[in-house]
């Protein structure tokens, strides 16, 4: 294997969504004092990409489209154990929905450049659209798998895929390139450690702005982006509550009833 | 004077608490119910730093120094006290190693500790006293070219998780009367003891190191003979002291968490008794408490990281950080109500921890024996 590229994005920390609020203008999410952290399921992709160099060798190389705060949830990525990063970073491209980032990370690929797989997570905790992987296979015009659940090199020199669909799993060969988005499933990702801190610090992080990916201005940004956010509002959720009265038996009974009618349990 | 942690620090912190936050909650009950610590644990501690954390890397640690394993411990602690109870002590095996051992002595028993093959053991402290280091009754008599031992350790910490313990031992009278050795657990005439029942820091094993005319080879001393004494006061003063503090640290942390969610949550007179300036007072204080804990802590492990002499540092970091993290827990405690003497809620585990690092590691007295000396040292007439 040559090299794998993985896309990872910083969300803010879900421990402290309740800080998060929306610029009422640009309808864009206000995340400024809030930590970072690596979207977890970009880690399961990460971890993916670095189990599979360890058995077929090759390169792990991160893509992130991000103001340059990012670095730190980079740095975290090349501590896990990636071998360089490359951060796509430019005011333009600020409020970019998933059609202008995959669009951005498309040309983030190009520039990196003779990759056999494109790794990410299904969604991220923030937007949750989970459109950026297919998306980025289109533009790539390469193929797509989503919501893998199991992934091995095989002795052809395929890649073998267990994909979760609504009623089951399906197994897959695939050549390369292919872009492919990871189920929490997958693998349970390694921890951070000490020595990987201490050998990020020499690792590259390459910034790319538009100047050197060149993506058409009107495809990126605000402007670039179909989707417009209409809103934001947290929902509350009041539980309910009710009292049976009676004997056991008759607690019992009511409460069988209520179970059944809630559609925990079908008859 | 920058007082901000680096980069590499903060990463450094928040991976172990990542690591502390997913794989420790699990373990707690059983921990606080058979105070069994969780040996399978060990490798993965192992596999991130954590047990190599002072280690020299050319015997498989990281080498990253005491600032970093102050962070480590406080981030353990915070989740469990236990673990960095455990740990603090494995770390002072490392340093008597790294300070005192030959090559030899190096290359045999750091990486078994860097890597979790085992914990690490110190036993100094005898049924005599563990203050009173030089009256110790432990006792190693050389006969030909072997020294046999005869006595008993008592308070152990990891004493029935180790393969390899280093004890200190009495070959002679006086304060160079003292000898280490290492001393592997298969050796005939040595074996772990009774463990003990703690009422805090559950999970951390403490027991009893017996020597019934245990055999013990001139190569396995740590130093010289009669080197024992310093081998003992400095890998207590700089790693020991260290490491309680930081434990005590980071219950301290956890012990303010604690009292501020409650304080925020519970509703009494229609507002969230945060409001009330009573609670206010006792969080202003917990909190202050806390930030002059973590100072003391820091730099004392700034000035042991930078060899700088830091036995009066390190002394006032533990006396002061235990007791602090005892006043707070108690604090929290009358925060909650009659919830903090529930042990449905963290709080009286934290304030049980708080009590064991107290006389843990040394006496708040016996430090403060060498802080008023220091004190005392610029005014002394000659």
């Amino acid at each position: 294997m040559n090299r794998i590229i993985v896309c990872v994005k910083p969300v803010p920390d879900p421990k402290q969504w309740d800080k998060v609020s929306m610029d009422p203008e640009t309808k864009t999410l206000k995340r400024e004092g809030i930590p970072n952290i690596m979207n977890p399921l970009d880690k399961h992709a990460l971890e993916a990409a670095l189990a599979l160099r360890e058995s077929h060798g090759g390169e792990v190389v991160l893509l992130s489209m991000a103001p340059p705060f990012a670095k730190t949830t980079i740095r975290e990525g090349l501590a896990m154990g990636a071998d360089r990063a490359v951060l796509l970073s430019d005011r333009v491209f600020a409020g970019s929905d998933s059609l202008a980032t995959s669009e951005i990370l498309a040309a983030g690929c190009r520039w990196i450049g003779d990759f056999d797989i494109v790794l990410c997570g299904n969604l991220s905790i923030d937007g949750s659209t989970a459109q950026i992987c297919s998306q980025l296979a289109e533009m790539l015009d390469l193929p797509n798998v989503m919501h893998v659940t199991g992934l091995e090199g095989s002795a052809g020199g395929n890649l073998v895929i267990t994909q979760k669909i609504e009623n089951g799993y399906v197994r897959l060969a695939s050549g390369f390139p292919v872009v492919l988005s990871v189920r929490k499933e997958l693998n349970k990702p390694r921890y951070i450690s000490f020595a990987g801190i201490l050998a990020a610090e020499s690792k590259e992080i390459t910034m790319l702005s538009n100047k050197d990916l060149c993506v058409n201005p009107e495809h990126v940004g605000l402007a670039g982006s179909p989707t417009k956010m209409a809103g934001l509002e947290v929902r509350k959720f009041e539980r309910k509550k009710e009292r049976l009265e009676g004997t056991v038996d008759d607690i019992v009974e009511k409460l069988v009833e209520k179970i059944y009618q809630c559609g925990v349990i079908e008859c | 004077m920058d007082f901000a942690f680096t980069e590499r620090e903060e990463m450094l912190r928040k991976a172990v608490r990542e690591f502390a936050e997913a794989e420790i909650p699990p373990k707690m009950e059983a921990m606080e119910e058979t105070g069994e610590f969780p040996v399978d644990l060990l490798k993965p501690m192992a596999q991130v730093g954590i047990t190599g954390i002072i280690t020299p890397p050319e015997f498989g640690g990281v080498g990253m120094g005491y600032v970093a394993r102050t962070i480590v411990l406080e981030e353990l602690g915070r989740v469990c006290a236990a673990f960095p109870m455990a740990l603090q002590v494995h770390h002072m095996a490392c340093a008597a190693l790294s300070d005192f051992g030959t090559d030899e002595q190096k290359k045999k028993y750091l990486p078994r500790l860097a890597t979790g093959e085992t914990m690490g053991v110190v036993a100094v402290t005898d049924p005599s006293g563990g203050s009173d280091l030089i009256g110790m009754k432990t006792a190693a008599e050389l006969k030909g070219d072997k020294y046999i031992l005869n006595g008993r350790k008592c308070f152990i910490t990891n004493s029935h998780l180790a393969n390899f313990w280093i004890v200190i031992a009495k070959t002679g009278e006086g304060a160079k009367g003292l000898s280490a050795f290492i001393i592997d657990k298969d050796t005939p005439g040595a074996k772990p003891g009774r463990k003990e029942n703690k009422f805090g820091l559950r999970g951390a094993n403490t027991g009893e190191l017996v020597f019934d005319n245990c055999e013990v080879s001139k190569e396995n001393l740590i130093g010289q003979e009669g080197q024992g004494l310093g081998v003992a006061l400095k890998t207590i003063s700089e790693t020991g002291r260290t490491g309680m503090a930081a434990t005590a640290l980071g219950i301290l942390q956890a012990v303010y968490e604690e009292a501020g969610k409650f304080a925020s949550e519970r509703i009494l007179y229609g507002k969230p008794i945060g409001a009330l300036q009573a609670i206010q007072f006792f969080m202003a204080e917990i909190y202050t408490q806390l930030d002059i804990c973590r100072l003391l802590n820091y730099r004392a492990n700034w000035m042991k990281d930078q060899n700088m002499r830091c036995d009066t540092e390190t002394g006032m970091a533990k006396y002061y950080t235990c007791n602090a993290a005892v006043d707070a827990a108690k604090k929290a405690i009358e925060i909650h109500g009659s919830y903090g003497i529930m042990k449905e809620y963290a709080i009286q585990r934290l304030f049980r921890d708080a009590m064991v690092t107290v006389p843990a590691g040394g006496t708040a007295e016996v430090a403060k024996t060498g802080i008023g000396r220091a004190a005392l040292a610029p005014f002394k007439k000659r």
